[in-house]
């Protein structure tokens, strides 16, 4: 069966250990994690995890329900049939040798990212984007030689009329 | 009012009307142990395994309808337990299990007996806690039992440093719990009630299919009302067994890989199936592709992932079973009866053949004693109303096929896990918490020896458990499988070197009696249920005999071998 990417939004118990329950819920029932990240909401004590899953149909549910079933899991909403506003963040240190460096900025500016380092032979290239925008600039900047990307996963939060 | 950690511990544990804890010391819970030596009121009944702590404090749960609790120290104490807490959560059994650790300052530091045992238990607790501040110790004990009772129960681990413990602190009663996240619902869904009522009206061959969330929710009136207005035959799960009445002419048998033919041909054929409290296990269903594959079917359950879990289901009831058993009875009863049980002699006529040209069967000579037999004259001879407990294998599936359970809360066994070792001290715990009841623990000649030290926490504390050992020197089951589906290779089943069971009960202070022939089987159960105190009956049965009916691994439950 076909599968499907899926984007979770998870309110947890701000607790050591929270992370480590729900990563073990996924690798202990087979599912598995394409990205994640964490951080603290407005809300002490109250983390929020957003979480991209690539399932069949038919198990998403189950994933679902598992999450909830955890004690210090709050909601899960999952994102992936409304609307919501997306974004990953990545840092590219890309090869800058004098010849490619105007092609380097061209691109920069064509994509609206940002150069937050410069060396003697090297940019550091800020991207805040959707996953297509990073692959995008990722494959741009490849022929110039990428040295090294540091990424987060996916953040999101539903829009206003969240419903499509 | 000042205490210290322990006495918070032991003041918390008896408000939630705890009377008997199974434990084994250590200098993680030195502390523990002392303000419980210097405490009346909570019993302590010291065990010979840590595991067996678990096993009897899950037994006396399942016995008693309450929360049972095991005490144990850090490091190895704490892992010895791992097994009787998986065995507990896999059958919803509500435990509380609490574990010495180093002190704060110490953990993370490899210090001697330590061990991450949070981190080791996540996957197989409902919830668990590392207390990290006296402050909270109250507050997290009384959440814990909290969880464990609630919703769909299981065990609870509650982690002690030992300077929280030795901490003084003026206590206070924790307040009301409130979990932002946890509210489990137990009250159904009305319209899925209706939707219910008008399947049962629309069937033709409806089965009602019970499982341990009817014994768990104590629903046993409720089902058994539900299948007596309709006419609705009834089957149950290893763990329902006791649910409905074993005697009742409705009752099918249990069913499953070794369930009886009446019931999974009615499985096979039903148009409609009311589920209760199941989970669809794989040894229930077999080739999922061709379970019930004619009905349309009801699952009630108060765990929403129990539900699409392994089965697709047209009519889903997230709630408790009593609750929701009771509004469907209701609304029946509502009803023109005529209306509800359609069709329903031819049904129960086919099953009723079914029954008579294949029923459960053996055949007992006058030389060798057949396994079945002996737990048939335990049904006679205790009337149907011990407490019995098993181990695992063939000697749990003979218990189930031929003890014909009339009551719930009568059948204690390992059914998720398959836990061999957890009949003994499983008995231990039902025994206490029933002590009026005879308990008899039927275990094969390799199961016993799992956890055979329990014997003198029996002997010790005079916990009077009967032991029916259906010894045939084998690893019955697999050897089963080894003889159907390995060619006869019995690769490392055969137990012929086994210890004197007789001697062996007698070296621990209890009594032991061996049976040979199938003329004393009567005699030797009888003087062993009169005896006043633990006693092993050592039976010496079948070495051959296999258990029937039985469905291969993964075939579709109707296509079973037949003796």
């Amino acid at each position: 069966m076909k599968t499907n990417s899926y984007l979770l939004s998870i309110l947890v118990d701000d607790e050591p250990g929270v992370l480590s329950r729900i990563a073990g819920l996924f690798s202990g029932r087979g599912f598995n994690i394409d990205s994640l990240s964490v951080a603290n909401t407005a809300e002490p004590c109250v983390s929020r995890i957003t979480m991209v899953t690539k399932c069949e149909p038919n198990i998403i549910d189950q994933i679902k329900k598992q999450l909830h079933k955890l004690i210090n899991v709050i909601t899960v909403n999952d994102l992936t049939d409304k609307k919501y506003v997306q974004r990953q963040l990545a840092l590219i240190k890309v090869n800058a040798q004098p010849e490619k460096k105007a092609d380097i900025l061209r691109i920069v500016d064509i994509f609206r990212c940002k150069i937050v380092d410069v060396g003697l032979f090297h940019y550091t290239i800020e991207v805040s984007g959707n996953k297509e925008k990073h692959d995008a600039i990722i494959s741009l900047l490849k022929p110039m030689g990428i040295i090294e990307i540091a990424s987060t996963g996916s953040i999101a939060l539903a829009r206003e009329n969240g419903k499509k | 009012m000042k205490l210290n950690g322990a006495q918070i511990l032991i003041k918390m544990i008896k408000a939630e009307g705890v009377n008997t804890i199974f434990g084994y010391p250590g200098g993680a819970v030195i502390d523990i142990y002392d303000a419980l030596a210097k405490q009346e009121g909570l019993r302590h009944i010291l065990v010979r395994h840590e595991q067996a702590a678990v096993h009897a404090a899950d037994g006396f749960a399942r016995a008693n309808k309450s929360v049972g609790v095991a005490l144990v120290t850090s490091g190895p104490g704490a892992t010895n337990t791992v097994t009787g807490i998986a065995s507990a959560h896999c059958d919803s059994i509500p435990i509380v299990v609490f574990t010495g650790q180093v002190p704060t300052g110490l953990i993370g530091n490899d210090a001697f007996q330590e061990v991450d045992i949070v981190g080791i238990t996540r996957p197989c607790t409902k919830h668990n806690y590392l207390v990290k501040s006296v402050d909270k110790l109250a507050a997290t004990i009384k959440e814990a039992f909290y969880l464990a009772r609630s919703g769909r129960p299981g065990p609870v681990l509650v982690d002690l440093p030992k300077d929280i413990m030795q901490t003084q602190v003026d206590f206070e009663e924790p307040g009301k719990i409130s979990l932002k996240s946890y509210k489990p619902n137990y009250k159904p869904n009305k319209k899925q009630l209706n939707k219910v009522v008008d399947m049962i009206r629309k069937a033709k061959k409806p089965v009602i299919f019970a499982g341990g969330g009817v014994i768990i929710s104590q629903a046993s009136e409720q089902i058994t009302r539900l299948a007596k207005i309709a006419d609705i035959p009834v089957t149950a799960s290893l763990m329902g067994l006791g649910a409905f009445p074993g005697s009742d002419p409705l009752w099918l048998g249990m069913l499953g890989m070794h369930g009886t033919y009446r019931a999974n041909m009615s499985i096979g054929h039903c148009d409609l199936m009311i589920a209760a409290g199941v989970r669809f296990d794989d040894r229930v269903t077999g080739n999922i592709e061709k379970f019930a594959s004619n009905a349309k079917i009801v699952q009630i359950d108060i765990d929403p992932t129990s539900i699409h879990k392994n089965i697709e289901v047209q009519c889903p009831i997230v709630g408790d079973c009593k609750t929701t058993l009771k509004g469907i009875v209701q609304l029946m009863e509502g009803q023109k009866i005529e209306d509800l049980k359609k069709g329903r002699p031819q049904w129960l006529d086919q099953i009723q053949e079914w029954k008579r040209t294949t029923p459960l069967k053996y055949d007992q000579g006058s030389d060798v004693i057949k396994p079945q037999f002996v737990i048939e004259k335990l049904y006679e001879l205790t009337k149907g109303d011990a407490i019995i407990t098993t181990e695992v294998g063939q000697n749990q599936m003979w218990a189930a096929q031929y003890y014909h359970f009339n009551k719930p809360n009568h059948f204690i066994t390992s059914a998720g896990l398959g836990t061999m070792g957890f009949g003994l001290p499983a008995a231990i715990g039902a025994k206490v918490a029933c002590p009026d009841k005879p308990v008899v623990d039927v275990a094969g000649d390799g199961s016993i020896q799992m956890n055979i030290q329990e014997l003198m926490t029996a002997v010790e504390s005079k916990i009077d458990v009967k032991i029916v050992i259906l010894n045939n020197k084998n690893l019955g089951m697999v050897r089963q499988w080894q003889e159907l589906f390995y060619e006869k290779v019995y690769s490392f089943t055969s137990m012929e070197n086994a210890p004197d069971f007789v001697k062996l009960a007698e070296a621990y202070g209890a009594k032991g009696l061996r049976c040979t022939r199938p003329d004393q089987v009567e005699s030797v159960l009888s003087q062993g249920l009169n005896h006043k105190g633990t006693i092993i009956m050592d039976f010496i049965v079948d070495k051959e005999e296999s258990v029937y009916p039985m469905v291969p691994a993964g075939g579709a439950i109707t296509e079973m071998l037949l003796v």
